[in-house]
């Protein structure tokens, strides 16, 4: 987890996040070393220049290496037993932590030293370090030790983490109810089975029946604005491996994508963990309305073209994620003119395409593609059905390329990632149901929209203001006021208070690499009517509680 | 004066533009063919029969019945109330009753003889996504596996593309039945040193594909004694541990485990999927199985790019739980397989092609070294693309899964009807027949 956008302590406006990342682990030891620059100039005289610098360096040293070590090997300790599933419910991949388990069963004093354990690599080392460092996912955990319910658990942490929309699940359950054993199972004839054509095997990257389904969806959700061939997609099981197939596809390791920020927390795992690909956050500010701005893309490019790192593509939300905005027609065009100038690509992560309850038309950059006349090999949209059709734990991601050599790749490392096939037979039938889709989308909107006003409305009887937010389930909050001090650890301090005095669980913009302290994303449509107020009361013990 | 412009070509990485995906070989130039002239018994019974794809139809009926019979399963799909309750979005844990089930599946096919621990259990879309994973877990980019010879031709994609991992064989010959020796195992790391490659580990299937054995205890013993000695780890791909002929005659690295009270258990990772035993591969349901706390955890946080549909947990489940059901599928698939196996090497014999002999899986493993012009992977080729082109057959060249020895092919036969079976060994028949006039 980096924040390297908030490296240096006083960012200034025209500088960019620039400087090289931090582990997380360096922090504490550029913390030490600092301060003994001034010694180690031998600005001290013999003790103080010499001998104490030695001394302290030697035990620098040691520590440094206690502190690395750690990372490195596996737990040698007897095994510990692995936490129950029942302990860890919904989480955008949040993990247990790696050590906290026993196992069951008889150990034999065969167990050998940690020298004879074989290591694992190097990238599961970095995927297995306990997550402390991403409130992001701290904030998960706590909630699900501690989970809040009305009857059975009225004083437990209330989830506004987690971006699922249970607004309109009830529309989706009385279509399965009425459709799901046919849709699946159904042959020709009444009480005939027609499961064959499940079991076998199938496209790795789609059937051509499921492929059209989710065409027609995707241009169904753009109120055919676009419409979609189905032999430029790849199916695949999320938009998370979705995402990371098509990072494999446009970098190699240790190359880089520019991604204005503040972004999505999750972008830091999908993208990072195994493909090597660098994201740099390019901040957007608050002044601006957390626009997008091309001179900061500008001097981002340059900045890294300088350290030596290879930029490959542009990496955009639309609607953004957590601001919840619709980039403008004239943003997505200045944004192509940008990639096309630097001849990189452009991947926009369109999940919220059809989560708008604003005003504002959405406008894929597919749209503008084809109305501008850009080359469209370089642009890639990333889609997937878990945020505008929740159906949860159906695992349906998208890869739209005009590109034929990426759809081809992904087409082939799609078949680490395949969508099940019942799945697929399922959401064909439910997808080509054209009227119920229309009533869906409308209706969700509607019940977005209702509890986006009512959400936002309470916020600000509590004095804090949203950022005018048109799609996605959260508002982007500014809390600033209510921080202590207006930095990384002020902001830190206030949503540990929010966890633990309000027991109320949202995203601090850290997470998202938002580089202004106090803006917190919070989630609203896991929500009913009747929570909203119980928010603001819990709310309250912060907001005008003690500092 | 014409002046050509040119649009600049926007790059892709090494990955996209690389043939590691090997789908140039002719393992899948064969299924190439068939696609685009499949047999069919009634409008094309003269195309070409797939017997290159590694698929059980044998049992389907089976798990038909069972829907049929329990109805309410299929009612699951429906229960997003019940997917609320666990609150499923996302959760790489999986559904605990359907590990549960997998759990208990795995121990049917073992007979009983091991027990899996549910929580030991991470679950991935398909036995691909968990060689490949497990991979990423040991292996840094630029270090090696070791795989037994004959394998999979997959392997060479699973285990290499994106991990940028290499493999090095571990050669096996017919001497022995191909069987995996320690002077092999040697070598093969010796190679490895020499080199400069750190060898991470060492992946073998059991029973194997291609070979259709499985893989007997002294084997077994040797191979956990090299790993431990040094210090590596141990991928055991039990993807057909459902598919041998007779109980009895498969023994799980598992048990050898149990018997030795799990000293080293750390080292050693089960892959398993429902492709093969259930005939289930469209579901996508792999599972890893590991001994190893560090690896357990980090392949659940990995699992989230290769997650199985909660839908079709939810269906399975049930089913897989169903210990009465499960015990009279194994045991009569099994059965179903081996009397193929035996019809297909009597009729093959018959007409003077020998096959190794084998107690498992979806195929038999075929030596046709004495069709060979020369005992080259040029001799081998050219038979294949014979058998290819006049025969219609698709049958795997062993040069495809990396078999030193030409003139050894893989020849399936778990994915068709009895009937296209039989027009399929007649083929072969006339064929031998037309060698002998000549």
């Amino acid at each position: 987890m980096t924040r390297f956008s908030r490296a240096s302590s006083n960012p200034s406006p025209e500088t960019n996040p620039a400087p090289p990342r931090l582990k997380s682990d360096e922090g504490p030891a550029m913390r030490i070393i600092v301060p003994l620059q001034g010694v180690v100039q031998g600005r001290g005289g013999l003790v103080l220049g010499s001998l104490l610098p030695c001394a302290l360096f030697y035990f620098l040293q040691l520590y440094l290496k206690s502190r690395n070590r750690p990372s490195q090997s596996p737990p040698s300790s007897p095994p510990t037993t692995l936490s129950t599933p029942d302990d860890h419910h919904a989480s955008p991949s949040s993990p247990p932590s790696a050590s906290g388990s026993t196992i069951h069963r008889t150990l034999s004093r065969g167990l050998l030293s940690p020298r004879s354990h074989p290591n694992v690599s190097s990238r599961a080392a970095a995927v297995a370090r306990p997550d402390e460092d991403s409130l992001y996912y701290v904030g998960y955990k706590r909630c699900l030790r501690d989970p809040f319910h009305r009857v059975d658990n009225p004083e437990g942490i209330i989830q506004l983490g987690l971006a699922e929309n249970r607004l309109s699940q009830d529309l989706i359950l009385d279509w399965l109810e009425k459709n799901a054993y046919g849709a699946l199972l159904g042959g020709d004839k009444p009480g005939e089975l027609n499961i064959m054509g499940l079991t076998t095997y199938l496209p790795f990257d789609g059937s051509d029946n499921f492929k059209n389904a989710v065409a027609g969806f995707m241009g169904q959700v753009l109120q055919e604005s676009v419409s979609f061939d189905p032999s430029q997609i790849v199916l695949t099981s999320g938009a998370t491996p979705a995402m990371e197939i098509l990072s494999f596809c446009l970098a190699d390791p240790g190359n880089a994508f520019l991604v204005p920020s503040p972004y999505y927390p999750g972008w830091d795992r999908d993208i990072k963990w195994r493909t090597g690909v660098e994201l740099v956050p390019v901040p957007c500010r608050s002044t601006d309305n957390f626009n997008i701005s091309i001179p900061a893309l500008e001097r981002a490019y340059t900045q890294a073209k300088k350290r030596g790192l290879k930029i490959r593509a542009v990496l955009i939300a639309n609607p953004t994620n957590p601001t919840g905005h619709v980039l403008s027609r004239d943003t997505l065009i200045d944004l192509l003119d940008f990639v096309t100038e630097k001849n990189i690509h452009l991947i926009s992560d369109e999940v919220f395409a059809g989560s708008i309850h604003g005003e504002s038309k959405f406008v894929s950059v597919a749209e503008v593609l084809e109305s501008e006349g850009i080359d469209k090999t370089r642009v890639h949209i990333v889609y997937g059905l878990s945020k505008d059709l929740p159906l949860p734990g159906f695992r349906v991601g998208v890869i739209h390329s005009y590109n034929e050599t990426v759809i081809a790749a992904s087409a082939k490392l799609a078949r680490f990632s395949s969508v099940s096939a019942p799945t697929q037979q399922l959401l064909t039938v439910m997808l080509s149901d054209k009227q119920f889709i229309s009533n869906y989308l409308e209706a969700n909107r509607q019940r977005m929209r209702r509890m986006y006003l009512l959400f936002v409305d309470a916020l600000k009887q509590l004095g804090i203001e949203c950022a005018n937010s048109e799609a996605g389930f959260y508002c982007w909050a500014d809390m600033s006021r209510y921080i202590t001090s207006y930095s990384e650890k002020g902001e830190k301090k206030l949503w540990e208070k929010l966890l633990t005095v309000a027991k109320v669980n949202v995203t601090p913009g850290l997470s998202c690499h938002c580089i202004e302290p106090g803006w917190f994303r919070c989630c609203f449509t896991t929500l009913t009517e009747e929570d909203i107020p119980l928010v603001v009361e819990r709310m309250k013990r912060v907001t005008q509680g003690p500092k | 004066m014409v002046v050509k412009v040119y649009k600049p070509c926007v790059p892709l990485s090494a990955i996209a533009t690389s043939s590691t995906h090997g789908e140039d070989s002719p393992y899948f130039a064969g299924w190439r063919a068939y696609d685009e002239d499949p047999y069919d018994a009634t409008t094309n019974p003269s195309g070409v029969i797939q017997m290159g794809l590694a698929e059980n139809q044998v049992s389907f009926d089976l798990f038909e019945k069972y829907l049929e019979e329990h109805q309410e399963v299929s009612k699951l799909v429906n229960d997003i109330g019940g997917f609320r309750e666990n609150a499923l979005f996302q959760d790489y844990h999986g559904l605990n009753s359907f590990r549960k089930a997998m759990a208990s599946f795995m121990e049917e096919i073992r007979g009983g003889k091991v027990k899996f621990d549910s929580n030991r259990i991470v679950l991935t879309a398909g036995a691909t996504a968990a060689n490949e994973l497990l991979t990423f877990i040991i292996a840094n980019p630029g270090d090696a596996l070791l795989v037994p010879t004959p394998y999979y031709p997959g392997f060479g994609r699973d285990l290499r593309w994106r991990t940028g991992v290499n493999i090095i064989p571990v050669n096996c010959n017919s001497s022995n039945k191909f069987q995996i020796t320690k002077q092999a195992l040697e070598e093969a790391y010796a190679k490895a040193e020499k080199a400069n490659l750190q060898v991470k580990g060492l992946l073998m299937t059991n029973p194997s594909n291609p070979l259709g054995t499985a893989m007997t205890r002294p084997v077994l013993e040797e191979i956990l004694n090299f790993i431990s000695s040094k210090n590596m780890h141990l991928i055991s791909d039990e993807i057909y541990s459902g598919s041998v002929f007779s109980s009895e005659e498969f023994i799980s690295i598992a048990e050898i485990l149990e018997e030795r009270g799990y000293a080293d258990a750390q080292r050693v990772h089960i892959v398993y999927s429902l492709s093969k035993d259930l005939g289930l591969p469209g579901f996508r349901v792999g599972a890893i199985y590991s001994y190893n706390d560090a690896v357990v955890t980090t392949a659940r946080r990995m699992s989230s790019f290769t997650l199985v549909s909660s839908q079709t947990q939810k269906m399975l489940s049930p089913m897989l739980s169903d210990v009465n059901f499960t015990k009279n599928y194994i045991k009569t698939n099994r059965g179903r397989l081996k009397r193929r196996y035996d019809y297909v090497v009597e009729k093959l014999r018959e007409c003077g092609i020998e096959c190794l002999h084998g107690n498992a899986g979806l195929f038999c493993w075929m030596n046709l070294k004495p069709l060979l012009e020369e005992a080259t992977t040029d001799g081998e080729l050219k038979l294949w693309e014979t058998i290819l082109k006049d025969l219609k057959l698709d049958i795997s060249p062993g040069s495809s899964c990396h078999c030193t020895e030409p003139g050894w092919f893989r020849v399936c036969f778990a994915n068709m009807s009895i009937e296209t079976l039989d027009v399929a060994l007649s083929r072969f028949t006339s064929f031998m027949e037309k060698r002998r006039k000549t």
